[in-house]
């Protein structure tokens, strides 16, 4: 069975949005038709929880805040343990496109991956702020290379399809938004075999700016230097 | 005798007495509270007799005692900020897996708030 995860914090004015489009979706595909989404609620003080659960997803409830990777690592070990096959993370703030998911389990089936990762750079779909494609990102792949040792044409894009390999071998313990970086490192180590897939991210908001991507960076090197 | 001398002297005198009642209290352990009653001790001499130092300061070649004084409490407090992240660091993850364990157990139950 295929598991849709989305972390969501505070996202009243767009989980529901985001939730209808899975189900508003026509996939072709048998098992995306049977898929289940499984929202993790991290400790919001808004709707989210009853919009999600009445959408008709399973909600999983972070008590309080521990932030997007904790909440993703929470639905991973939920979907391991409830037999997935396949695990989708999505993002709940509506920048995602479902599409997207059908045609990345292609890429995934076709290229024989046990990951596929999305990526704004492969198609011109995405219509991004100048200065987050021309300044910040190149910035943070740049860094993430440093890092994480791989090449990629994306970083810190939030969609992600996961084998169950990859779902047991991946274990998310930067809690805040450097468990993107983590991931692409965890990929690394296992030797998974990946891919990057072309997704569409749609701006309504600027999302995470240059202090996002500071606060990043100190949390990956605190997690360097104090084990 | 320097007003700061009087000044310092009083806050470590009151330092002390805080950790006297801390551990009557019950709140902080014999040793924990045996270390801090001698570092406070300790740094209520070195400021009635700020030359005692001196001779320290000047065997591991530093000129004056004040000097040692401020040196070794520097890296004193940037270890133990260090020490303080390490465990709020681990707290953060030991909090997470609580919220997770949690999350896990209560995913059946009904999610009204």
């Amino acid at each position: 069975m295929i598991f849709v995860i989305v972390p969501a914090y505070n996202e009243e004015k767009s989980i529901g949005r985001v939730l209808g489009g899975f189900f508003e979706t026509q996939f072709k595909d048998e098992s995306l038709k049977n898929m289940k989404v499984v929202v993790v609620d991290d400790g919001s003080i808004d709707n989210t929880v009853q919009i999600a659960s009445q959408a008709g997803a399973t909600v999983l409830r972070h008590e309080i805040n521990r932030g997007q990777g904790a909440a993703l690592q929470t639905g991973n070990e939920y979907a391991l343990e409830q037999g997935a096959s396949i695990v989708v993370h999505f993002d709940a703030d509506g920048q995602f496109n479902p599409v997207d998911i059908e045609s990345g389990l292609m890429t995934m089936k076709n290229k024989g991956v046990d990951v596929v990762l999305g990526s704004r750079f492969l198609d011109n779909r995405s219509k991004m702020p100048w200065s987050k494609k021309y300044l910040l990102l190149p910035i943070s792949r740049f860094v993430n290379r440093l890092l994480t040792g791989l090449k990629l044409t994306d970083a810190h894009n939030g969609f992600r399809i996961l084998s169950r390999k990859a779902l047991q071998k991946i274990n998310i313990s930067q809690d805040r938004m450097a468990h993107n970086s983590e991931i692409v490192k965890q990929i690394k180590q296992h030797n998974l075999l990946f891919a990057e897939h072309p997704v569409e991210v749609v701006y309504a908001e600027y999302g995470q700016g240059v202090g996002g991507g500071l606060k990043i960076l100190q949390d990956l090197l605190a997690a360097k230097f104090l084990r | 005798m320097f007003v700061i001398q009087i000044i310092l002297f009083i806050f470590f005198l009151f330092a002390f007495v805080k950790v006297v009642g801390r551990f009557k209290a019950g709140e902080i352990g014999k040793m924990t509270a045996l270390g801090w009653c001698l570092f406070w001790v300790a740094a209520m001499l070195v400021v009635i007799l700020p030359n005692s130092t001196a001779q320290v300061a000047k065997l591991v070649g530093i000129g004056r005692g004040a000097d040692l004084v401020v040196y070794l409490a520097l890296a004193a407090l940037f270890f133990i900020m260090f020490r303080m992240m390490v465990k709020i660091e681990r707290f953060g993850k030991e909090i997470t897996a609580l919220t997770r364990k949690i999350s896990l157990q209560e995913k059946d139950k009904p999610t009204a708030k």
